[in-house]
């Protein structure tokens, strides 16, 4: 892809994803958290869709509507209605505070831009140049999974984690092949399901989604 | 077609057992659609025993000795647990635990287990194979909290949780592959890029730096759902709440379809950076599930537990045979994978009857149980010895194999390791099996019921015989060994 109009969209698609991530880690609102997921589904909608353009290539159109339908509309609508059940509620404690997390997470930028280094070298192309950004968007993911108490916040930093991969595999290989893709969409889309009713039963049956106060199996 | 009729049957069994309210009828239904898939893997692996290759579903699937034979080790598993599951399901309903919508639920969800794991052991291309174990995730969640008691909510949660993580690893690992491949000069682009035949053919072009960190991330992903440290932890928790036919199904056979995936990503790493960087991080992962196993199996209460921690020690085994990946030591691997399987799926039913029949699985609570109950017993008791891998069971066999294939490789020192290991596996074991069999004092004995009595020991008699005899295997043994070494 040469430089202009449709890669400056592409930059500026997979930028809005890793800068959601942070923000996901800086916002203890819920609900802040869930728009910022809706964010990423549609500047990943977006970049497929401009590569498909740029590609005259159908099936990734194809996905570039999935993922707009999946990722920006219908799995934040599940997650919004377990969070409307429990009004007011608020990642209080993480288990690392907003300005560590925050410096963890240029870190983690920094890291990415190493182990990708080689693959950026070895093929140096304006695409592949991209691909950090995925795999930052991936580790901020797990920063947010094991630091946070919430039901919530970890099923948001599951669904960053999966963000960051869309965006790798759309840089690297411009998304898997159809059907994987078709496929790979589907599961995501059932896991948030039964999280969000594994979630809803857990609050019918402890009066709380605080996983802090879930400690019955351990060794 | 064989290969589409194989993912029908079971699915269709499912799809009866929704449809109309649970009776025993449907469980028989579910029995014989299992057996089914056993008759049809055995035809399967005549069919690929001389690297034969059968396709189906427009190309979709495809099959070698080695799908054949993961097929068979399905097949055989799934069989055994489901007659165990008419046993569960009537008790359940009897105590008014479950309604008959939830028993036809369960019957729908576990065919659908099944057929995912058949689908990603026979899928032709390797993300449909991710698609395909992400799937058996989602499936086998709401049967881990099946029991629905806090416990099984809690293991469930951190089940989907940890899994979908350690799973999308694996899909960036498959990402890496795939990006590799579409920079092969001369390679057919398009969706067939992905499949393993095509893969392995051009693996000797792959980029070395990009496998190296796909295959890591590989091996750290289904590794999760292998249960291999250091992404273990949720396996005990799952694997001792599911109620048993599930959790026979799940440590029986789900861990090891994990492990095929690995096999599969294995031949095309080795072709591209040579057998020792897959070897290291497979002896990485393979000692740390042994000292997490080693560790922690001496302070387990519970059966269930225990043979958790139990199956995280044999996927420990298999990784350190598939790093020694000697023909000799895949074709171990294999045995061990279907040994490991039967005795693991025998133990774990026994121990849902022992459930439904002392009302608890604490190992303090059930002392004396040869005394009580000697055939229930007497499974249990065979079942350990062959877990522990004794003769005359093939576990012995494959693990002694397994182990020569070490020493041939250089990996003396691991194998002692793991020797290390199994010697204080085998004493907390014992320590454990002794009380919960010969304990406290005898009583009068009462009997158990065949519906429980005749699989169990079947899958027993099938454990020996395969440690006495290599003949009906060792050909498609042989022929899946080839197809990971080249």
């Amino acid at each position: 892809m040469r430089p202009g109009g449709a890669l400056d969209v592409v930059q500026l698609a997979a930028g809005v994803v890793l800068a959601g991530a942070v923000l996901a880690l800086w916002r203890k609102d819920l609900r802040a958290l869930i728009s910022v997921l809706s964010l990423q589904g549609a500047a990943l909608a977006t970049l497929a869709g401009v590569l498909a353009a740029h590609d005259g290539d159908v099936g990734l159109g194809v996905v570039a509507g999935v993922v707009l339908v999946a990722k920006g509309l219908v799995i934040p609508g599940l997650l919004a209605r377990v969070v409307r059940a429990d009004p007011g509620s608020r990642e209080t404690a993480p288990l690392v505070n907003v300005p560590a997390s925050l410096v963890t997470a240029a870190v983690l930028v920094v890291l990415s831009y190493l182990v990708a280094g080689r693959l950026t070298a070895l093929f140096p192309d304006p695409l592949t140049r991209l691909a950090p950004l995925g795999l930052a968007t991936v580790l901020v993911g797990f920063f947010v999974l094991v630091t946070r108490r919430k039901a919530v916040s970890q099923i948001v930093g599951l669904l960053l984690i999966d963000n960051g991969l869309a965006l790798t595999a759309f840089l690297l290989t411009a998304g898997v092949p159809l059907l994987v893709e078709l496929g790979a969409s589907l599961d995501v889309l059932l896991v948030v399901v039964v999280l969000q009713v594994l979630a809803t039963t857990m609050r019918a049956r402890f009066g709380h989604v605080d996983l802090d106060q879930l400690r019955e199996l351990h060794d | 077609m064989l290969l589409t009729v194989i993912l029908a049957v079971p699915l269709a069994a499912g799809l009866l057992g929704a449809a109309i309210s649970w009776r025993r009828a449907v469980g028989w239904a579910m029995v014989a659609a299992n057996a089914a898939v056993l008759g049809l893997g055995i035809a399967l692996g005549i069919e690929t025993d001389h690297r034969h290759v059968a396709g189906g579903l427009d190309g979709a699937l495809r099959a070698d000795a080695l799908s054949a034979f993961m097929v068979v080790v399905i097949g055989a598993i799934s069989l055994l647990a489901s007659i165990q599951s008419i046993r569960y399901l009537e008790a359940e309903i009897a105590r008014g635990e479950h309604s008959t919508r939830h028993a036809s639920l369960y019957s729908l969800l576990v065919q659908v287990f099944v057929t995912c794991m058949l689908a990603a052991v026979l899928a032709a291309n390797l993300g449909a194979l991710w698609v395909a174990v992400e799937a058996t995730t989602i499936a086998t969640t709401f049967l881990v909290g099946h029991r629905r008691s806090d416990k099984a909510l809690e293991a469930s949660w951190k089940y989907v949780l940890i899994c979908s993580v350690g799973i999308a690893l694996a899909f960036l690992g498959t990402v890496l592959v795939y990006f590799a491949a579409l920079h092969v000069p001369g390679h057919p682009s398009g969706a067939s890029v992905l499949d393993w035949t095509s893969l392995v053919h051009a693996s000797h072009h792959l980029d070395p730096a990009v496998v190296r960190l796909g295959m890591a991330l590989l091996v750290l992903g289904y590794g999760t759902k292998v249960g291999l440290a250091p992404m273990h932890s949720w396996l005990p928790d799952a694997h001792s709440q599911a109620p048993a036919p599930v959790s026979a199904l799940m440590s029986g056979v789900l861990l090891t379809v994990a492990f095929y995936a690995l096999l599969r990503f294995k031949a095309v790493a080795d072709g591209a950076l040579g057998p020792g960087y897959s070897r290291t991080l497979l002896v990485i992962v393979g000692l740390a599930s042994l000292l997490v196993a080693a560790s922690l199996l001496l302070t387990q209460r519970d059966v269930k537990r225990m043979l958790a921690y139990h199956s995280i020690e044999h996927m420990g085994l298999i990784a350190l045979g598939a790093a020694a990946g000697t023909t000799l030591a895949i074709a171990a691997v294999l045995l061990h994978i279907l040994g490991h399987g039967l005795a693991k799926a025998v133990l774990f039913l026994a121990s849902g009857e022992i459930l439904l029949v002392e009302g608890t699985s604490e190992i303090d609570k059930i002392p004396s149980l040869l005394a009580r109950r000697p055939l229930l017993g007497g499974i249990f008791g065979f079942g350990l010895v062959a877990l522990l891998g004794l003769p005359p069971f093939s576990l012995f066999v494959s693990e002694l194999n397994m182990i020569r294939g070490e020493l041939a490789v250089g990996l003396g020192w691991a194998a002692g390791l793991s020797l290390l290991a199994m010697a204080v596996i085998f004493a907390a074991v014992m320590a454990h099996g002794r009380h919960l069999l010969l304990g406290g004092r005898g009583a009068t004995p009462s009997a158990t019921s065949r519906l429980v009595g005749v699989p169990l020991v079947g899958g027993l008699v099938a454990c020996v015989f395969f440690g006495l005899s290599a003949w009906p295997l060792q050909s498609l043994l042989d022929a899946a060994a080839r197809v990971v070494v080249r």
